[in-house]
């Protein structure tokens, strides 16, 4: 029980130098974040390194800022020690254009279905995916729901005939 | 040859495996989801899974809701233990607001929590009893979880999506009937589970069918992301109730019961031990409710007159509360920023919650950690090799949720 989350920047910061970046501990939950072609060294780092054994990968998923440019799109990493009780979030930023980040399907099994869905909602190409397709919405959809410029009905507009459902 | 005949794909008449569909529809799945089983006589070669018939896009939806209203897309999560899942809500709204809730809500909450585990295990365990072909145990127990809902209808007033609690409390105090009928549970359910068990635990067609099959071993399971009683069917002693302690749970008193080979059995046996376990929970957090006297019986909620709607009477007569009940039932409030994860031990395993919050109205992105969603792209792992009736033994001894599937 003594891993901290001084110890991991630290090991972290050793091995990666300045390319880890941003670390911050919003309600004690350690986060940082790393160049997305290092996305794999550093889960890797962080799986087989003797004191950090992060061996569980809780949650991954997408979130998408279309302000901040050339880094639109960030894949959000949560990863657990479960020997050590410990939890982390390990965040990479990708370009909207060519959206491209390594899968973690080679380390976690569990890494699949959620790769499948972030492609699915958001569009983040996980190159070396075993099967990257739609998961939870149809395969003739076109777009990626998620994304923030599809925004959702304005519940005002009057053009619409409500007749059908009761509002009429 | 006509162009009468039937034509069949390429290939289908080499062929020397049937393809079966299991689901979308089909009384074995219990929701919808289909399977495309690749067999070879009754042995399963390979599988396909589809998900997402029932997909309603709730991590969208709550882009525009504000904190309250998005409790209502957690009851329709896991729909056979939705206060587990507005709980969790609770709690993470809570965490990013930084309220503290009092020491008797905490345990109310925990007694609701339990009653959910103690519900959805219920309907696990009796469900894979009719899926082996017994369904005696499922109609006898049917009789307590609907005492269970009857105590979330005197709480909160719905059965099965519940809406149930607030961000720091409940909406109201727990009343005589609810107590009564919490003390009617805990003194005859007991004997009805111990009577459930005795018609399953030894029952020799029950063991044939279940154990061995659709095993998973520890590693696998870690690695697959398995969570709860799935997980420490497998030998995982992983609770989230003990490692994150959350809601007061550090006050309670109980065991983590675990299996050994993560096959159907196990998993069926470790969800029979949690269901005694939640019961001595409950037992503790009612001895605790009960201790307190006076004015201290009677708090339910936190003081959070940004989130916690006042008294109607005060709206009616308070120029503050009326400020406050507006801005609540509008949506006005606006939230702090940041980035919060918090998870519990859902009946399921741990569901998580992952805010993202810039600091307006609603959330900036929401994502919902389901766990049947994560472990259930095991099941292929898990099947593959076996005979069909296994598979769908396996199927019903994950605990497969569609509505925590799909969101």
């Amino acid at each position: 029980m003594s891993l901290s989350n001084e110890i991991i920047k630290q090991r972290l910061t050793e091995k990666f130098g300045d390319q880890v970046t941003g670390f911050e501990e919003p309600y004690g939950l350690l986060s940082f974040e790393a160049p997305k072609e290092l996305n794999l060294k550093v889960l890797n780092f962080l799986y087989d390194d003797e004191q950090l054994k992060f061996r569980f990968l809780t949650d991954l998923t997408g979130v998408h800022y279309p302000d901040k440019a050339g880094r639109e799109l960030a894949v959000v990493y949560h990863l657990h020690n479960m020997t050590d009780n410990v939890r982390l979030r390990f965040k990479v930023f990708t370009g909207i254009n060519q959206p491209d980040v390594y899968t973690a399907t080679g380390l976690f099994s569990g890494a699949n279905w959620m790769e499948r869905e972030t492609y699915d909602f958001l569009g983040v190409n996980f190159v070396g995916h075993p099967n990257l397709k739609r998961i939870l919405n149809v395969e003739e959809m076109d777009y990626f729901p998620l994304r923030k410029e599809f925004p959702l009905e304005d519940q005002t507009r009057i053009d619409k005939d409500d007749e059908m459902f009761g509002r009429g | 040859m006509s162009e009468h005949h039937i034509k069949l794909p390429e290939g289908s008449i080499e062929k020397t495996t049937t393809t079966l569909n299991l689901g979308p529809t089909h009384p074995a799945t219990h929701g919808v989801m289909q399977n495309i089983l690749e067999l070879d006589g009754e042995r399963i070669v390979s599988t396909e899974q589809t998900i997402g018939y029932i997909h309603r896009a709730f991590e969208k939806l709550a882009e525009r809701r504000p904190l309250a209203q998005i409790t209502t897309l957690t009851d329709r999560l896991n729909y056979c233990s939705s206060p587990l899942n507005n709980m969790g809500w609770h709690l993470t709204c809570e965490k990013l607001l930084g309220v503290k809730t009092p020491k008797r809500v905490d345990y109310l909450r925990v007694i609701i929590m339990e009653l959910a585990r103690i519900a959805d295990h219920l309907i696990c365990n009796s469900i894979a009893g009719v899926d082996a072909g017994a369904y005696t145990g499922f109609l006898y127990v049917m009789q307590y979880r609907e005492l269970i809902y009857e105590i979330y209808e005197e709480v909160c007033g719905a059965r099965l999506t519940t809406n149930i609690g607030r961000i720091g409390g409940f909406e109201r105090n727990f009343n005589d009937i609810a107590f009564r009928k919490l003390e009617k549970f805990l003194r005859e359910y007991p004997k009805v589970l111990k009577e459930f068990e005795n018609l399953f635990q030894r029952n020799r067609i029950f063991m044939e069918r279940t154990m061995g099959t659709g095993a998973i071993s520890a590693e696998r399971a870690l690695n697959y992301g398995f969570t709860g009683p799935n997980l420490r069917a497998a030998g995982v002693d992983y609770d989230v109730r003990v490692h994150t302690p959350y809601s007061s749970y550090e006050d309670f008193q109980f065991n983590i019961p675990v299996g050994t080979t993560g096959d159907n059995y196990d998993r069926w046996l470790v969800r029979e031990k949690e269901m005694w376990e939640s019961l001595g929970i409950i037992e503790q957090a009612y001895q605790k409710v009960q201790e307190f006297k006076g004015a201290e019986a009677e708090v339910y909620h936190a003081d959070v007159p940004a989130y916690y709607l006042p008294p109607k009477e005060d709206v009616y007569t308070k120029m503050e509360a009326l400020i406050w009940h507006f801005k609540i039932i509008m949506g006005e409030t606006e939230i702090p920023a940041g980035e919060v994860y918090h998870s519990i031990e859902a009946a399921n395993g741990e569901l998580g919650f992952y805010l993202v919050s810039d600091g307006g109205r609603t959330p900036y992105r929401l994502h919902f950690r389901r766990p049947c969603f994560v472990y259930y792209q095991a099941y292929e792992e898990l099947i593959k090799g076996s005979m069909l009736s296994d598979a769908i033994m396996t199927m019903s001894s994950l605990n497969l949720i569609a509505g925590e599937l799909d969101a």
